[in-house]
């Protein structure tokens, strides 16, 4: 094949706040696919095109276990597999040791089963909406909405106190950080798995009618399993959705039109969602996979024990696949987008997730119809220093 | 059309009953994909379609 850009590595340094790396989308304008050095100077491969993208995530030989990763960037959280993965952490196994989890949890995640959430997600918004107002702006919006509305949700639905989100959220931010050192994000994981721990057997003495709750009275999974069940949950059901709404609400505020369109038009909401997930893809590091065996994609030949990086910020700008790509169009039809991945990894929460943006984005524009920034956009601060995209920091009036 | 589902491959995610819930529904024991109507009208044939496309883990196909 064609060695278009020697020498590639992986970045997530942006250059405007919505769009991916240039030099990523340079790679996928030149090819779908290419060799990539990683940290630990393995070479492996960068795919950026919708199309191939599907196939990897589609593909059986492509596995997630840490012990075979490489990482595409230098920092704490791609090099788990200098860690033990803890027992229950389902994202990193292959199936049938994955399903075995999966399955167990899949029932609570039904469209039906978020569907009957919703009232609940009205009223914490509505609740999280009214103390803003109380309070007055100039507001965080990410410590005033984007952060507390999925947080509760989360608890709620796994039966974490939410009084104690203090230490979750800050070992979550530690963990999640490509600033910690390995010392520091092992120290966070293991205090939060201690922390579910005793929550644990806590559900075990005193029964609780909540996911975790569900599954210790289930008997299937032991102590460290549900811990591990417990930690994948609880920071992926907060950390994604808060920077959706954050980052989301920051691309409205900058796109006005497209604001109006999702506060005055019920009928655009559920694909401007959609829309949203596609065009800012906080999922800004991978997925990651490693191939098992010797495996043909198109034309390029992966060998086993190589390592694939998917970009998928640049994969969802794939004009071939998205048209107009590099547009946010709220009223555009959008489906297919990668954003919760694909495959059978694809995010268990999506349904939630959707919910509770389908729920946040209108209720906040509707409270508040002169929302705007309280600093210029530019001095906005960007989490291009942590695993999951997005904005530190918010700050709005109205 | 005829629809078949394959629970075994099925990982829940909701894509089919997202997209089309009058065909697809999901069992409320492990959320694995449930077809309420196997051989549904011409009507709703385009957005069968998108349903299968958009499964993440393949258990769905379309007989013609």
């Amino acid at each position: 094949m064609t060695e278009a850009i020697p020498g590639l590595t992986y970045t997530t340094a942006r250059e405007r706040p919505f769009d991916p790396p240039d030099e990523l989308t340079r790679v996928r304008e030149e090819t779908p696919i290419h060799r990539m050095i990683y940290a630990d100077d393995h070479e492996g491969w960068l795919v950026t095109g919708y199309a191939l993208a599907r196939a990897v995530l589609a593909h059986p030989s492509f596995s997630t276990r840490p012990e075979l990763l490489h990482p595409p960037i230098q920092n704490r959280l791609i090099k788990m597999k200098e860690f033990k993965t803890p027992p229950g952490f389902f994202i990193r196994m292959d199936p049938p040791e994955h399903t075995r989890f999966r399955k167990l949890l899949t029932g609570q995640f039904t469209v039906r089963r978020m569907k009957q959430l919703e009232p609940r997600i009205e009223q914490i918004t509505n609740d999280r909406l009214d103390a803003m107002e109380s309070q007055g702006g100039p507001v965080d919006l990410v410590q005033a909405f984007a952060m507390p509305i999925p947080s509760l949700v989360i608890c709620e639905l796994l039966g974490v106190p939410y009084d104690d989100r203090e230490r979750f959220q800050r070992d979550s931010a530690v963990m999640l950080s490509l600033r910690s050192t390995p010392e520091q994000a092992k120290a966070a994981m293991d205090d939060l798995l201690g922390y579910l721990r005793d929550l644990v057997r806590r559900k075990r003495a005193e029964p609780s009618d909540d996911l975790l709750g569900g599954l210790v009275a289930g008997g299937e999974l032991d102590e460290e399993e549900l811990a591990g069940v417990g930690l994948l949950l609880l920071v992926a059901g907060h950390e994604t959705t808060a920077n959706m709404l954050g980052l989301g609400t920051f691309a409205l505020l900058t796109n006005p039109e497209q604001l109006a369109a999702v506060r005055d038009d019920p009928a655009v909401v559920e694909g401007a969602v959609e829309e949203l997930l596609r065009y800012l893809t906080i999922i800004h590091i991978g997925p990651i996979r490693t191939a098992l065996e010797d495996v043909d994609l198109d034309g390029h030949l992966i060998k086993a024990g190589e390592a694939v990086t998917i970009a998928a910020a640049v994969v969802n700008r794939d004009p071939e696949r998205f048209g107009e790509a590099e547009t946010l169009d709220v009223s555009r039809p959008v489906h297919g987008h990668l954003t919760f991945g694909h495959g059978v990894h694809q995010c268990l929460g999506q349904q939630l997730a959707r919910a509770e943006m389908r729920i946040a984005y209108p209720a906040l524009l509707r409270r508040f119809p002169g929302l705007r920034l309280a600093v210029p956009a530019e001095d906005v601060p960007m989490r291009s220093d942590m695993a999951i995209y997005g904005v530190h920091r918010l700050p709005v009036t109205w | 059309m005829k629809i078949k589902a394959d629970t075994g491959v099925c990982v829940g995610a909701g894509m089919c009953a997202l997209t089309v819930p009058e065909v697809f529904d999901q069992s409320e024991d492990d959320g694995t994909v449930v077809v309420l109507d196997h051989d549904p009208p011409a009507s709703r044939e385009a957005a069968v379609r998108r349903a299968v496309q958009l499964c993440p883990s393949g258990a769905l196909s379309i007989e013609e």
